[in-house]
């Protein structure tokens, strides 16, 4: 395709200072072959950048009439929809720590081991498959009251009544990192893959004992992509609805972002108050990722080789 | 330099065997204080198993390793005090090239004052001073392969293991590395041992020479004795004796010490006593153009390859042999030629004395082992 465009244009004049503009488009990856992002351009603005847009202008329409940023103000002034933030963070932060603290061992231990490695995705995709209704719904049974975690506990005496540990934070959490730590895992690893394990051997034979070559060599070349699993299981953790409203207690502790944003939306039939908290959650998400993302550009943040090998 | 007072370092009959291949088998070898080792041969032959083994980044299946009377196999590798140079050089991405030279000696908690010390006197050494702030990633791969030599020699390691560390340079900086490290043995007394496939390269730097093949030791001596006289038909092949002919040997009427070889349409006499199907060897460079009575070859020039200070040419003797021969007269393609070998140019091997000689030559056998 690229060699018909070329073979017909005209012989080459007297040499220009300026190359022509088809080889300057060329050059900037501008030919035909873009015409293949049409379609999923089309996607974007019909489904994403248009409702995004419709629901931020409707966010500054306040159905009682009370000014541009009406919606905001009364956010921010009513105690129980400001705590929904201080709620989100409570579950978001620990599950999604939880999720890549807990991945970067099992992934560093996977590395080698194709045979096993196989064996753990597919233990961990499966709740991904299953959906979070489901994975709710098991919970439900297993830690529930009379669950088995619960008769377990009580029947070797380690507690004389039931946890309780649904229908508060503490069951959003557990299913979070369910369904969270599978993404975490999989991502730490194709970073931790990434690492030539040449570092790791020549470090050894430099002297470098485990926790040296862990902490010296290891974490700083993973930190990207620990920062940035980070980002993504935060944003899934921190946008939690199924799990806050079936495995916790949505008016209470885990009444987060998006179950006041649904409340809003469809019990009072308050659009613009669910647009306004839908658009303070991304801002409160995009400030985070700012933030890890700013501290990763503080460490490296290049190759994870060296050489040609 | 206390860490370098050892005597010799010995492997004793090192195997390693992996998934059922044998990597390495029954490898014996004493390594002197100051001496410079290369291990040659093609891939899958043993020599990078031999040197993880050395390093203790692979376990030994059997044998064991002292240095002088110390067992040192089971030592894990941060215990050695090997240093080892990695083919793909293995420096550290995220730090600078004089905190990479600083790695090791910062574990052994050698003094600040001490580690900037040390660490110009490597870069001083390398002839990278003005590059100790840059990471690795912004130096070409010749200076890369000089930080990560002098990463491994600025701890003074007892003995310093090198992977093929040139084989990622171009053929110009390749030459130019080979006297570098040849002048930083001679300077610091290194005891080195050196894995190569590249026989030039192992020739030009090492004192002693141990070619492998199939995880077992072929040939181990000086670079002339491999050379010139290689042990069997592999160890010739991979010294460049590009003539390689099946022929019959029998012996010569009134000179017991002589062999008449026939076959492939040409007859030979060469020195020697072996009898019966052998396997004839004879360097490009071992064939001269001219006719002296003895060994004398007609032929056709078939290929001339021009190489700068002479040429290599194919001669085809006739439809089933041809011969390569190097000379310094321009012939062309298509004249009548009759060269000669004299009688100590030609390497005779009885046949089936090595079992794995009809297999694989230049094999690309069992995986290789990578750490």
């Amino acid at each position: 395709m690229s060699s018909m465009g070329t073979l017909d244009l005209p012989r080459v004049q007297a040499p220009s200072a300026q190359p022509s503009w088809r080889h300057r488009l060329r050059d900037r990856g501008i030919d035909r072959l873009l015409w293949l992002v049409a379609p999923a351009f089309l996607f974007l603005v019909l489904l994403f950048i248009y409702p995004s847009v419709y629901g931020i202008v409707l966010s500054f329409q306040p159905m009682d009439h009370s000014g541009f940023l009406g919606n905001y103000v009364r956010f921010f002034f009513d105690p129980f929809l400001r705590g929904t933030i201080g709620h989100t963070f409570s579950i978001a932060l620990p599950a999604s720590i939880f999720n890549v603290v807990a991945a970067i061992p099992l992934a560093l231990a996977m590395r080698r081991r194709k045979r096993s490695q196989r064996i753990v995705n597919v233990l961990l995709v499966t709740p991904i498959t299953l959906g979070t209704v489901l994975v709710a719904e098991g919970l439900l049974n297993y830690l529930g009251p009379r669950g088995w975690v619960n008769r377990i506990l009580m029947g070797i005496g380690l507690t004389d009544k039931p946890l309780p540990l649904l229908h508060n934070m503490w069951g959003v959490i557990i299913s979070l990192i369910i369904t969270g730590f599978p993404f975490a895992f999989l991502l730490i690893l194709s970073y931790v893959s990434g690492i030539n394990p040449a570092m790791d051997a020549a470090a050894r034979t430099l002297g470098a004992g485990a926790s040296q070559r862990f902490f010296r060599i290891t974490l700083p070349l993973l930190s990207p992509g620990i920062a940035n699993t980070f980002c993504l299981t935060f944003v899934l953790a921190f946008s939690v609805f199924p799990s806050a409203t079936l495995l916790g207690n949505p008016s209470g502790d885990s009444h987060v972002l998006a179950v006041a944003a649904a409340n809003a939306a469809f019990q009072q039939y308050d659009y613009p108050l669910a647009s306004a908290i839908s658009v303070i959650t991304a801002v409160v998400e995009l400030l985070m990722i700012a933030i890890v993302l700013g501290l990763r550009s503080r460490l490296y943040s290049g190759s994870t080789a060296t050489g040609k090998g | 330099m206390s860490a370098l007072a050892f005597t010799k370092l010995e492997l004793a009959a090192v195997s390693r065997q992996f998934k059922g291949v044998t990597a390495l088998a029954d490898f014996s070898l004493t390594i002197r204080n100051g001496e410079f080792v290369a291990l040659l041969g093609p891939s899958g032959c043993g020599k990078s198993t031999t040197l993880n083994c050395l390093a203790g980044l692979l376990p030994l299946t059997a044998g064991a390793i002292y240095l002088d009377d110390e067992r040192v196999d089971l030592l894990p590798p941060e215990r050695r005090g090997f240093g080892m140079v990695f083919q793909n050089y293995a420096l550290f991405p995220h730090m600078s090239v004089r905190k990479n030279i600083a790695f090791g000696l910062q574990m052994q908690r050698v003094s600040r004052h001490e580690i900037v010390r040390k660490v110009d006197w490597a870069l001083d050494l390398i002839h990278l001073t003005e590059h100790g702030d840059k990471r690795p990633n912004q130096l070409s791969g010749g200076q890369q392969q000089r930080v990560a030599i002098a990463r491994a020699i600025v701890m003074e390691p007892k003995l310093v293991l090198m992977d093929e560390p040139l084989s990622n340079l171009d053929a110009k900086l390749r030459h130019e590395m080979r006297t570098e490290l040849r002048r930083l043995h001679r300077e610091l007394n290194l005891t080195t041992v050196y894995v190569t496939h590249d026989q030039e390269e192992a020739l030009s730097l090492a004192d002693r020479l141990v070619v492998l093949r199939n995880g077992r030791m072929q040939q181990a001596g000086a670079p002339e004795e491999v050379y010139a006289r290689p042990a069997n038909a592999f160890v010739a092949d991979f010294m460049g004796y590009r003539n390689q002919l099946s022929m019959v040997a029998g012996p010569v009427e009134g000179d017991p010490t002589l062999t008449r070889l026939s076959g492939g349409g040409i007859e030979l006499v060469a020195n020697g006593t072996v009898r019966g199907q052998a396997t004839v060897a004879i360097r490009p460079d071992g064939l001269t153009l001219g006719r002296t009575g003895v060994n004398d070859i007609p032929g056709v020039v078939r290929t001339v390859e021009y190489q700068g200070r002479d040429y290599e040419i194919e001669i085809e003797v006739n439809e089933t042999t041809s011969l390569f021969a190097r000379i310094n007269q321009r012939v062309t393609a298509g004249d009548q030629v009759v060269v000669n070998v004299p009688r100590d140019h030609v390497m005779v091997y009885a046949a089936g004395a090595d079992p794995e000689a009809d297999e694989s030559r230049r094999d690309p056998i069992h995986e290789r082992e990578t750490v």
